[in-house]
């Protein structure tokens, strides 16, 4: 009895050091355990990891802080068309599972790189994959890095510098330790954590405003309150009265929705990251399972989120919107002091106005507290507030180390093995793997402290860059023989650099003395969603080319018909 | 290629294009080109229309891949690829 009171008592802070330090053992002690001996484990974990451990370990690489903190609140603010990273961000494990992981399983190798080099016969190939996977990882990581420092520093009362160092720290010990199997085995308890985590709020939430303990059904479900209204109608109806967009409306246009959400799942499909992770199983069938099981795991906490939004919108509206400053709840004043929370009184009446009406409007809300504060505003227990904390760290500890190994190994491997020193023995390649890697946290961390101002802007872009280039290129590369190096090299080329000089013009605003209007915009296609046009770009051009240049040598024909066949996958190897 | 590989990789693309199809008509489809159409229907709290781009379309697609798992596997034995 004394124990339970004792538990009660405990407040949120040393809950939280309570919670993080029990995961944060967790996870050093299984990378010891699974530390990496040869390069194959550093690179693809021995190539021997179970469909469902490889399911997991990717849903975790691939959930990140963005997904756990930031999507609800996204999708709270944008309502119907936070869509396209819903649909987006799942719809592309289909084609993971139907167009590559089998085929690049039987492929055998380690890097995506690999394939491209040894597909297009081409050391030119290769040096353009590597330069796109850099690329692509490296603008990734780099969001990575500030969410673990933001994460660290909410929750641990740590400035971000500080918070950044410390998440540095942890992913270098288990990432340069244990390579890829560490990773994989570290993945597969962060899943656990951060599945946990977002669950438990979500229900409890669920059970208090709608009765039903499923999210999922409970946003579609009436009040709790007997008066028989439906929570959307209400969600809706609250938000034409203060002037915004109907809730399951919203804004964007159809033609744009429709471009963002092609972009995010290509781009879903072409991120090494992700690819890579199925060279880690054994036979093509196995691929094609765990790819089932990585996004069924992933679903879960993608379909919850956006009953979250609704829940956690609707609780604030009716909270703040139209009440006195005076009476706001604890949580408010809490979240005020790290400005998350602002609220300006323009027409000192004393009450909040929380309307569309940028000149009305008197209260500033951040996107990220709808999770974060979530569980505070409906006064759920203290464990609860802490378990989300636990649960943000793994997600963004699990995708940062996933990205550095992916930069590590396009270093030691594609880079120094395969084109510097292809002489480099097993043990020297092993080394220039944990050194590359220890290079990649660094880069990192330092953009994770100081950030360049587009980063923000550059993170949700590497997936147009992925869109545009590798996908078409391993497309092309499995279904289509003819397919040759001029083609594909040509396409990668044109398909990159449309994509970044869109993005320069129309996302940074680097060619004009400032950014471009909406109505300027390509047939009305944001700098988001054209990934789609560059990768339709990079298919044409590849197709173009390949009609006027010679078709490949026969040998790679040979493997172009063996990938498409699943058995007989031998581990993956060096040669 | 020998014919019986052939005929393994021409069973194979058609299971790939029916399911992509039905990929194609639960997300592009029903949550955003017919979005509005479907709206009109309500089941429970949620318009059809926008329960597809937020609910229904992330469902299928999980149903999806476990169908191709199981068509592959059956073709990969039907074949002899099966290991």
């Amino acid at each position: 009895m004394n124990s339970i009171l004792f538990m009660a008592q405990l407040d949120v802070q040393t809950w939280t050091y309570i919670l993080v330090g029990i995961t944060f053992t967790l996870y050093i002690g299984i990378a010891i355990w699974s530390r990496a001996g040869s390069t194959k484990e550093f690179y693809v974990a021995g190539g021997g990891v179970s469909p469902l451990a490889n399911g997991m370990a990717t849903a975790a690489d691939w959930m990140s802080a963005a997904s756990f903190i930031s999507m609800a609140g996204i999708i709270s603010f944008a309502g119907y068309d936070g869509a396209v990273y819903l649909m987006g961000w799942t719809g592309g494990y289909v084609l993971l599972a139907l167009l590559l992981a089998p085929y690049l399983r039987k492929f055998g190798k380690f890097t995506v790189p690999d394939f491209i080099g040894d597909r297009y016969y081409s050391k030119t190939a290769r040096i353009v994959a590597v330069f796109c996977a850099l690329l692509v990882s490296f603008t990734y990581v780099a969001g990575q890095m500030r969410g673990v420092g933001i994460v660290f520093s909410r929750f641990l009362e740590v400035d971000i510098n500080t918070g950044v160092i410390i998440g540095m720290l942890i992913v270098l010990f288990y990432a340069v330790l244990g390579g890829m199997k560490g990773i994989t085995y570290t993945q597969v308890a962060q899943y656990c954590v951060l599945i946990f985590a977002f669950m438990v709020p979500a229900i409890f939430i669920s059970i208090q405003m709608t009765g039903n303990p499923i999210p999922q059904l409970g946003f579609g479900s009436e009040l709790n309150d007997g008066s028989g209204i439906y929570l959307l109608d209400k969600l809706d109806g609250l938000s034409t009265e203060l002037g915004f967009a109907e809730y399951t409306e919203g804004s964007k246009s159809m033609i744009d929705v429709f471009a963002i959400t092609l972009a995010l799942m290509v781009g879903t499909a072409g991120l090494p990251h992700v690819i890579v992770r199925f060279f880690t199983v054994k036979r093509v069938k196995d691929a094609r399972k765990s790819a089932g099981i990585a996004l069924l795991l992933i679903v879960i906490l993608y379909t919850t989120a956006p009953a979250v939004a609704v829940f956690a919108r609707t609780n604030m509206i009716e909270t703040v919107s139209n009440q006195p400053y005076a009476n706001v709840p604890e949580w408010f004043k809490k979240w005020e002091t790290t400005e998350l929370i602002k609220f300006e009184d323009k027409n000192n009446d004393g009450l909040i106005s929380y309307v569309a009406d940028e000149v009305k409007n008197e209260l500033t809300v951040d996107r990220d507290i709808m999770v974060l504060a979530n569980p505070e505003i409906a006064k759920l227990p203290n464990w609860v507030i802490a378990l989300v904390a636990a649960g943000g760290l793994a997600a963004a500890l699990s995708t940062a180390a996933g990205l550095l190994l992916v930069i590590s190994s396009s270093v030691s491997h594609d880079l120094i093995k395969k084109i510097i020193k292809p002489s480099i023995s097993e043990k020297g390649e092993l080394i220039a793997a944990r050194l590359s890697a220890v290079g990649a946290v660094c880069v990192a961390g330092y953009f994770g402290i100081n950030p360049p101002g587009f980063v923000a802007a550059v993170v949700a872009l590497a997936f147009g860059l992925a869109a545009a280039s590798f996908f078409p290129a391993i497309i092309l590369g499995i279904f289509y023989k003819r397919m040759n190096k001029e083609g594909a090299i040509a396409g990668m080329v044109v398909g990159i650099v449309s994509m970044l000089l869109y993005m320069m013009k129309y996302k940074l605003g680097w060619f004009d003395a400032e950014l471009p209007d909406k109505s300027e915009w390509w047939f009305g296609i944001s700098p988001e969603g054209f990934g789609t046009i560059a990768m339709i770009l990079n298919f044409m051009v590849s197709i173009i080319i390949m009609k006027f240049t010679k078709a490949p040598p026969q040998e790679v024909q040979h493997i172009v018909e063996d990938i498409r066949i699943p058995s007989g996958a031998k581990e993956a190897s060096l040669h | 290629m020998n014919a019986n590989a052939k005929a393994y990789w021409r069973d194979n693309i058609k299971y790939v294009l029916i399911l992509l199809s039905i990929w194609f008509i639960v997300s592009y489809g029903a949550g955003i080109l017919f979005k509005e159409q479907l709206n009109a229907i309500k089941i429970g709290g949620f318009k059809l229309g926008f329960w597809f781009a937020q609910q229904g379309a992330m469902y299928v697609f999980v149903i999806l891949i476990f169908v191709y798992v199981r068509l592959m596997n059956k073709l990969d034995k039907k074949y002899g690829y099966d290991e």
